[in-house]
């Protein structure tokens, strides 16, 4: 075969082969005219323009900021937008002579003359042409001084760049989040790609997790700058793309009543729609100003921040992992049910305390409730009946209701920082603590005690699904995005996660003993009714064990640290219901007088019955059991007991009735 | 083992013109690199010297065994250079929106780079066997459109169209060198002529079609590289007649130009030695390729002289694309200027090709009767 070849190479090689050659080399021969040709365009001909050109270097890229997207609550309130801010800057090279600049720039300004020889000190490096930023965020009358004495100061240039700015200081900060200035470790990363030093990105909440949508895409003009710097002809622009703007479920005004009534107090209210999972309001408390990240914090303002033992930086309703308590009663219920350990007729009987081995597990109610079914064990948080669920059910069926219910894993919330919470099972233990799970650990996890761990947001979820029949949805805090290129709105469509896997008898009966907590004379949250309406609930009251003692706290901070927390989880109305509620006070004490009004005062607040509710109770019907009362907690009396509840308000020692 | 020939017929010219380039290369590197304020890589005129030396020591081993054994296991070397493209895909380092380089131990290899050299090497294998006075058909085309287009895909998905359009105009002189036969080419150029519309209006997305057409045209990206080629060519034309002076480049002093040291090194050359001298780096160029084609004419063996013209098409597209990418008349690509851009793969590669060109004349007396 090759011999073929070679044959017919020798003997046609001269020839043909170098005439294929030839042809190259024609080719090769043509290019290089053609380069040389416009090589000696550009530096014959042309060559003296050029020339000039380069000397001034006068052709130079100018930034146009993307207007980052604006937040909008439910009702389309202005939440979040953005404020030209006016910075100074000063082009090296055009600032001559660079000396008598920067005094006469310092006689205007105010600053020393050493201030700003060290910031441009610190950033000449980034070339001779490139802006150094002297001040941000000049007030009005320097901005006036300096357009004034803008011929005596050549190479010094303002420009107008969009900053973020919160319109409510304090309102929903940790849900929206906050801005800063990116890191230089962050400029490494390949999102942020297209960003350079100084841009802003979001760094937590909503503005961190949306911040592709928000940010838009900066753009920019080729200018031609005269001697002076001065901008003389633009050559070429390209427009900025703002960012999305986003509509937020919340709904600002009910944001702010949650606020309002947790001030002053440490703690997380969490309000969902349950038809949908859009998350009504969210929030923490102590609560903090983002725009404080925005402009830049005092060392007092931050030292402040850091060292409040009651993290005003952590969301809590998503983050902070709490014991669920008695709160928990409603997934031992259901599992109970379900698994047929009780049924709706199951009664057990409580003499206020319930043996398990050689061990005394005492109900809240020393006196006991008696003979107790499922309905009348969740309205007055009957111990002793869940302790006997519990035990029947034991503990690893108990945590895979738990887990179906939404209970230690992430609700899926756009936010980071979310916590998993905690759902113990017996291989749970061996893993963590190498130890066998007790029996004992079954009877307080029955009760929402021990392992338990979950976040406001979690029970919110869960109380949303057992209100609308048995559907967990994914909390949603964006009810839509608009695109300002082509003014379309997209709205976000409900995902929904799965199903209690609950019959729906036995999600009934639950819900029947959750509107008796509220309703019946003996439930447990019945000082928080409403007149016009009926919600259902559940209180809860968490013990606070082996909390860490904080250095550098006052005496009766230790003590009110080791106070319990207060829960409350609630929907509304019982019937068809239309918000869902998770309410943590931490050292709130008791669920039912520190967790429960709040979550009546939402209730009132969002289905806009304030009014009606004045009324009626003027009518004068019900003003024994009206206003908020000062409830007494009876702490001595049950001190060792795993759980502790409110006496219902009629009090008294005898077995209430059905 | 060593012939005497060998050593009488080596080819100094080409060596020559290799060193001088080289010469040009670090003048105008240590430029590009200690002009500026910013002197951040001022160790990169060592380093370069490193690439030189290592590009040495490849150079020595493509010429010093008989290039038949390349042609014996080239199709090796090219199958470990399409797996580093796969794993560049895989685990390559992300470079400022693109994967390109694959770190291997403490170096960052650019495999792309390597892989014009594979092309080069199975293709003259391919066409050395089947080639024949009336050129090349249909049929025998297929195996050399497969051979190129798997890297193609490959570097196009990285993405980096300039280095895969290097290494298709590699693989189309080739096979335009072996002759394609005449109705086979009619029928191509028919093809091409349908298929590109088509492709165009129904397979390509709209953001695929900017892409493309920035390619083509800078203007359309007047922040990036349409920012780049207005200051390449104030670069260049300010340079003059006589140019600026060592060090005296200002456009170059002021990091207007991304890249300075390795895709428009050039600009800097031109801006401080002016038209004189960037017609001196141009003319050894010329002197180089033209050289490069005159192996290939006095080798004897096909493959040597395939493998000749595949070299020397590597060197000149690249030398076109680049120059005329920095005074504005070809597309912003990533494309280095051969010896003289900075970068080891780049380098290597070309030090390697010289390496090959050097085998194909030293060994031409061979097959001489």
């Amino acid at each position: 075969m090759s011999d073929v070849v070679r044959t017919y190479l020798e003997s046609t090689d001269s020839d043909w082969f170098n005439q294929r050659l030839t042809i190259l080399l024609i080719f090769v021969f043509s290019v290089f005219a053609v380069l040389v040709a416009r090589l000696v365009y550009l530096q014959v001909i042309e060559g003296k323009e050029y020339r000039r050109l380069s000397e001034i270097n006068s052709i130079r890229l100018q930034d146009i900021d993307a207007p980052r997207g604006l937040m909008f609550d439910r009702h389309g309130k202005l939440l979040v937008d953005n404020r030209p801010s006016f910075n100074l800057h000063i082009i090296l090279k055009d600032a001559k002579p660079l000396d008598e600049t920067i005094s006469k720039l310092s006689r205007v300004t105010g600053e020393s003359i050493e201030d700003l020889e060290a910031q441009i000190e610190k950033n000449k490096r980034q070339g001779p042409y490139t802006p150094i930023l002297l001040k941000e965020d000049m007030g009005r009358d320097l901005l006036a001084a300096i357009e004034v004495d803008k011929y005596d100061l050549p190479g010094v240039v303002v420009r107008v760049s969009p900053r973020r700015h919160y319109l409510f200081t304090r309102s929903a900060a940790h849900m929206i989040g906050y801005v800063g200035e990116i890191s230089a470790g962050e400029l490494k990363l390949k999102e942020y790609a297209d960003l350079k030093g100084g841009d802003y990105i979001g760094k937590f909440g909503i503005e961190k997790s949306f911040e592709t949508s928000l940010r838009g895409k900066r753009g920019g003009k080729q200018v031609e700058v005269n001697a002076n710097g001065q901008v003389v002809n633009v050559l070429n622009t390209v427009a900025a793309q703002a960012g999305h703007n986003i509509i937020l479920t919340i709904d600002h005004q009910l944001q702010t009543v949650a606020e309002g009534l947790l001030a002053d107090k440490s703690g997380a209210v969490v309000a969902m729609d349950p038809n949908n999972g859009e998350i009504l309001a969210m929030a923490s408390s102590p609560t903090f100003d983002p725009n404080w990240f925005v402009v830049g914090m005092t060392p007092e303002q931050w030292n402040g921040i850091v060292a409040n033992p009651f993290r005003p930086l952590e969301n809590k309703a998503i983050k902070a992992e709490y014991p669920p308590a008695s709160t928990y009663k409603i997934v031992t219920a259901l599992a109970g049910l379900e698994e047929g350990v009780i049924d709706a007729n199951t009664t057990f009987f409580c003499p206020g305390f319930y043996k398990y081995g050689n061990r005394i597990y005492r109900c809240w109610r020393r006196g006991g409730h008696g003979e107790v079914n499922v309905v009348k064990a969740i309205e007055q948080s009957c111990d002793v009946f869940f302790y006997q669920v519990g035990e029947a059910l034991g503990v690893d069926r108990l945590a895979k209701f738990a887990k179906a219910s939404g209970l230690g894993r992430r609700s899926g919330v756009d936010l980071d920082q979310e916590s998993d919470g905690l759902v113990p099972t017996k291989a749970w233990k061996r893993k963590r603590f190498g130890t066998a799970w007790q029996g004992g650990e079954t009877i307080s996890v029955s009760i929402g005690q021990g392992f338990n761990l979950v976040t406001p947001l979690q029970m919110a979820k869960l109380m949303a699904a057992v209100a609308n029949g048995g559907t967990l949805f994914k909390p949603n805090l964006i009810k839509s995005m608009q695109s300002l290129q082509d003014e379309r709105v997209v709205d976000t469509v409900p995902t929904m996660e799965g199903n209690l896997p609950v019959k729906p008898e036995n999600l009934a009966l639950v819900k029947k003993g959750l509107w008796s907590v509220v309703n019946n004379r003996r439930g447990t949250a019945h000082s928080s009714r409403l007149k016009t309406i009926e919600f259902a609930g559940k209180t809860g009251t968490a013990q606070v064990v082996g909390r860490k003692t904080v250095e550098g706290l006052e005496e009766d901070q230790i003590k009110l640290m080791h106070r319990d927390h207060a829960w409350f989880v609630a929907y509304a109305p019982a019937e068809n219901p239309r918000i869902a509620i998770a309410v943590i006070v931490e050292h709130g004490e008791h669920g039912s007088s520190a967790a429960a009004p709040i979550a009546k005062a939402l209730i009132v607040a969002y289905l806009n019955i304030g009014e009606a509710e004045a009324a009626s109770a003027g009518g004068g019907q019900g003003a024994r059991a009206g206003g908020p009362r000062a409830e007494t907690p009876q702490k001595d009396a049950v001190i060792e007991t795993p759980e502790r509840e409110d006496t219902a308000p009629a009090g008294g020692e005898q077995i209430p009735n059905d | 083992m060593i012939d005497r020939r060998l050593v009488e017929y080596f080819d100094w010219w080409m060596l020559a013109l290799t060193a001088i380039l080289a010469g040009f290369g670090l003048v105008a590197l240590y430029s590009a690199i200690h002009a500026g304020v910013d002197t951040s890589n001022a160790n990169l005129f060592t380093k370069q010297i490193v690439w030189y030396s290592a590009g040495t020591v490849v150079m020595v081993v493509a010429f010093l065994f008989d290039f038949k054994t390349y042609e014996r296991w080239g199709h090796l070397y090219y199958i470990l250079c399409i797996a580093m493209l796969v794993a560049v895909l895989l685990f390559g380092k992300y470079v400022g929106g693109s994967r390109r380089w694959l770190a291997i131990g403490p170096f960052t290899v650019q495999p792309s780079e390597m892989v014009k050299l594979a092309v080069i090497v199975v293709l003259a294998k391919y066409y050395a066997r089947v080639s024949n006075i009336n050129g090349v058909g249909f049929r025998e085309l297929v195996t050399p459109v497969v051979l190129t287009a798997i890297p193609f895909a490959l570097i196009v998905k990285q993405p980096d169209l300039g280095t895969a359009m290097v290494v298709a105009l590699i693989a189309g002189a080739i096979t335009f060198y072996v002759k394609i036969e005449r109705r086979t080419f009619s029928c191509l150029v028919a093809g091409c002529a349908l298929v590109i519309p088509v492709v165009w209006m129904f397979l390509l997305k709209g953001y695929q079609k900017q892409r493309v057409l920035t390619f083509l045209n800078p203007d359309r990206d007047p922040l990036g590289a349409g920012y780049h080629v207005i200051q390449s060519k104030i670069a260049v034309g300010s340079g003059m007649l006589a140019g600026k002076g060592f060090l005296k480049g200002t456009q170059n002093a002021l990091d207007f130009l991304p890249e300075q040291h390795t895709d428009f090194i050039f600009s800097v050359l031109a801006e401080e030695w002016g038209l004189i001298g960037s017609l001196a780096v141009m003319l050894t160029f010329l002197m180089l390729i033209t050289w490069g084609l005159g192996i290939a004419q006095r080798s004897r063996d096909p493959f040597g002289k395939i493998l000749a013209v595949g070299v020397t098409a590597m060197i000149a597209w690249q030398v076109f694309i680049n120059i005329g990418m920095v005074m504005g008349v070809m597309p912003v690509v990533g494309v280095t200027l051969p010896f003289i851009s900075y970068g080891g793969s780049s380098i290597i590669t070309m030090m390697a090709g010289v390496g090959l060109l050097l085998n194909v004349s030293m060994r031409r007396f061979m097959f001489e009767q």
